[in-house]
């Protein structure tokens, strides 16, 4: 399947772009997503260790599966207040 | 009421939306930029969001505050974009019967924000330069 992936902040600035196509398997899940996006981007792989996943505007767990069509963003440490 | 705002904050009508007959006591935070930067002085700091998350879990935080202190009102306005040194970044407003319940609660407002509400903020220092800011250390605000 083809995964969106919304960048924000430091991610984004880093690579220039709000947004990254992954292609992963059927049912992949937040861990592969994580380790495709640092084979895919290394200039994002330094960063990736302190970012957590978000599907459909939650938080995701490392093991949790990806569904086909649902919005998935990478989310840096926050910063805000 | 949960706002993300590029307009400046009016926090006289953020304290106005959790006034309550029943409130004894409204107590407000208010997050400014200020000026002291690492190497140079602070211009700005730049506010983006992930914003249909960042209303989510204002939102969660807002009921989870209602469950927690019962009887108690919040209101959450954050700025985003570029807010120049001195300005108000984020007002937070709770009221609530008695003040300890209207401290409590919007302390622990401000501290769940910083750690899980999806905002990201930029620093643009006077030298023009700027950079990512992380979580600030425990305890202090920005």
């Amino acid at each position: 399947m083809n995964v969106r992936l919304r960048l924000f902040a430091v991610m984004r600035t880093t690579l220039g772009r709000s947004h990254v196509e992954l292609e992963l398997p059927d049912g992949a899940t937040v861990a592969q997503l994580r380790s495709k996006l640092a084979e895919d981007y290394p200039a994002l792989s330094p960063l990736l260790p302190t970012c957590l996943f978000a599907i459909n505007g939650n938080y995701a767990r490392d093991e949790q599966t990806i569904p086909s069509d649902s919005e998935v963003a990478c989310i840096p440490p926050v910063s805000g207040g | 009421m949960i706002e993300l705002t590029e307009q400046p904050i009016d926090v006289g009508r953020v304290i106005q939306r959790v006034c309550r007959p029943t409130a004894g006591a409204v107590v407000v935070f208010l997050g400014v930029v200020r000026e002291d930067g690492q190497t140079a002085k602070t211009a700005a700091l730049e506010y983006e969001c992930y914003r249909q998350m960042a209303e989510a879990e204002l939102e969660k935080l807002q009921s989870e505050a209602a469950s927690r202190w019962p009887g108690v009102s919040c209101a959450i306005v954050h700025r985003l974009g570029r807010v120049p040194a001195g300005e108000t970044t984020v007002a937070i407003a709770v009221s609530a019967a008695h003040r300890d319940d209207a401290y409590s609660a919007n302390r622990w407002l401000i501290d769940q924000l910083k750690v899980r509400v999806p905002i990201w903020k930029q620093e643009h220092l006077t030298d023009g330069t700027s950079r990512w800011l992380s979580q600030p250390p425990e305890g202090e605000s920005r």
